[in-house]
């Protein structure tokens, strides 16, 4: 059984506590809002995007330190990025937190997407898979045009 | 007289044997021990519940009031039998008055759209309260939707207590209904009924009330209360998800049309017309849970044995109990202290979300609800997303709240 620590890992609780990119940013080309009915959670993921590149990316919302911690290290990681780059870690990103630890881990050799390996530990509270995954999504609903709101249900 | 100490001593034993009827809490969760905080969502069964259901699929069950052998005549009489007890526990003056549902939520479904649909017209008022379960609260939206009523709030102060005296200034020439909590789900309030009920009636308005928390927590008199609705669920009650009970006076059930049409409901029917069957059969449409009906007639049973006064004496002791140790904790804040409550405490910790709570008590074996408990008004008038919350059954001691105080330290292990 995953120990309850290996779920709030130090980075987790950090990153929940002081969440990084918290805000809009300027000049924003595209933002959604997701939801999760289940908490009442709510997040937005703003991004600016120049020549198909994340040129800046920020959120704002409310949520357990699941949430925000993978809100706030998913900023981190998409600054810079092409759109090819974020499509592919949103669908590993997705991998990471549903399926199975083999199938799951072999795929990231980037270092930078390893970081996201603290959050893992979801997949064994069924739960909270939503709480990790809520961000990511609504990054996704943004760059598909926005729209209607995400939500988890 | 008992001084307190003996009865509390009592009540700890009570409780303790009382446990063994449901066998579910000797489950062990992650190899712990399950203290079951949550029966305000949906409490636990004991055995005789858990037989009864199985007493009907096994050796008595065919479908109700159609068929003419003898299998069919007994599973109607038990199925009948259950209205009579529910109406006896609730002392209803009329078998008539007891409409089985499927839940709470239907019942007050039935009621908007029924009674609203057919006696309320565009510019009546609805008056509800902070305190409502989105149960309580939606179908009188999609009502206002349909025909325009308008609905009117009445607030609760910062210690979660309904404001009798907004209320007072909220009830006026266009109150219809008032529809209210007996009893908060989220913060635990129990509301003034008889209060609220004299004063809707001199207004010439009738009033509902959702009974799903109440049912559990003391005894009901409808008659006594002069309550024109009440509603409440069977799963809530020990008995089986699945089958509600709408209590409606006999008049006023008489006057309203069917709310859902189909078998069971009829006298005659025709491509030309249908002719209504009378009250209650007339909300019933459809094959009911029949087997939930046995269930929840044991349940009463079951309650009924230990007696309702009892019930609610040990509520409160236990309540108490938990408010006292939960205080102990620095950075815990209770949300909703209201004068008279049930058995439910909400609280929050400072920095860490209800959701990170919930998952780390359950790893220690510890079911409570976490979020907004389907009270999101509630919730912005209080200025959360959501809250921890501790309920009490039965079935719960001293030592489930001293395992809570225990798990939340944990919480704080972690969160620092």
């Amino acid at each position: 059984m995953l120990e309850l620590r290996e779920l709030y890992q130090e980075v987790i609780l950090d990153h929940g506590k002081a969440p990084r990119n918290f805000g809009k940013p300027e000049g924003v080309t595209c933002e959604s809002n997701g939801h999760n009915p289940l908490c009442g959670d709510t997040v937005t993921v703003y991004l600016r995007l120049r020549d198909d590149i994340v040129e800046d990316v920020g959120f704002e919302g409310r949520g357990c330190a699941i949430s925000i911690a993978s809100a706030s290290m998913m900023t981190e990681l998409l600054k810079d990025k092409s759109l090819e780059d974020v499509e592919s870690m949103f669908l590993r990103f997705h991998q990471l937190v549903t399926e199975d630890k083999a199938a799951g881990e072999s795929n990231f050799e980037d270092e930078e997407f390893e970081k996201l390996l603290v959050l893992a530990g979801v997949r064994e509270f069924p739960m909270r898979v939503k709480c990790a995954t809520l961000a990511w999504h609504t990054m996704n609903a943004a760059l598909q045009g926005g729209g209607d709101e995400v939500t988890t249900e | 007289m008992k001084s307190s100490t003996a009865l509390s001593q009592d009540s700890e034993r009570d409780v303790t044997n009382r446990r063994d009827d449901f066998p579910v809490l000797a489950e062990r969760v992650y190899d712990k021990s399950l203290v079951f905080l949550d029966s305000a969502a949906s409490a636990q069964k004991p055995q005789c519940v858990i037989d009864a259901v199985n007493h009907c699929y096994s050796q008595e069950y065919a479908n109700i009031h159609r068929g003419v052998y003898w299998l069919s005549a007994r599973t109607t009489k038990t199925y009948e039998d259950a209205r009579a007890k529910v109406q006896r526990f609730i002392n209803a003056a009329s078998q008539r008055e007891i409409v089985f549902t499927k839940s709470t939520t239907e019942a007050i479904n039935l009621v908007a759209s029924s009674y609203g649909g057919s006696q309320l017209k565009s510019g009546d008022e609805v008056i509800l309260s902070e305190l409502e379960h989105h149960a309580n609260i939606v179908p009188w939206q999609l009502l206002r939707d349909r025909i325009g009523i308008r609905i009117r709030v009445v607030p609760v102060d910062d210690r979660g207590n309904f404001l009798l005296d907004e209320y007072i200034k909220l009830l006026g020439p266009h109150t219809r209904l008032v529809a209210l909590t007996h009893t908060s789900n989220a913060l635990g309030t129990i509301t003034p009924a008889e209060e609220i009920i004299r004063l809707a009636h001199d207004h010439g308005a009738h009033v509902l009330l959702d009974g799903a928390q109440f049912i559990v927590h003391g005894p009901v008199d409808v008659q006594a209360l002069d309550v024109d609705f009440y509603t409440f669920s069977g799963h809530k009650l020990y008995g089986p998800s699945g089958i509600g009970v709408l209590y409606g006076k006999a008049d006023i059930l008489s006057a309203m049309p069917p709310y859902q049409g189909g078998g069971d409901m009829i006298r005659q029917v025709t491509f030309e017309k249908t002719e209504f069957a009378d009250i209650p059969g007339r909300f019933e449409a459809g094959t009911p849970h029949i087997a939930g009906a046995y269930g929840l007639s044991a349940a009463i049973d079951y309650l009924t044995g230990i007696g309702m006064e009892k019930v609610a004496a040990q509520e409160q002791e236990l309540l108490n109990y938990a408010t006292g140790r939960l205080k102990e904790i620095n950075s815990l804040r209770l949300i909703g202290t209201a004068n008279n409550k049930a058995g439910i405490i909400s609280f929050e910790l400072d920095g860490v979300h209800p959701h990170d709570i919930g998952t780390i008590l359950d790893r220690e074996g510890v079911a409570v609800r976490v979020g907004h408990h389907c009270a999101q008004p509630l919730m912005d008038r209080f200025g959360i997303p959501g809250t921890v919350r501790a309920s009490f059954g039965l079935y719960n001691d001293k030592s489930d709240v001293d395992a809570l105080v225990t798990a939340l330290a944990k919480v704080r292990d972690i969160f620092g």
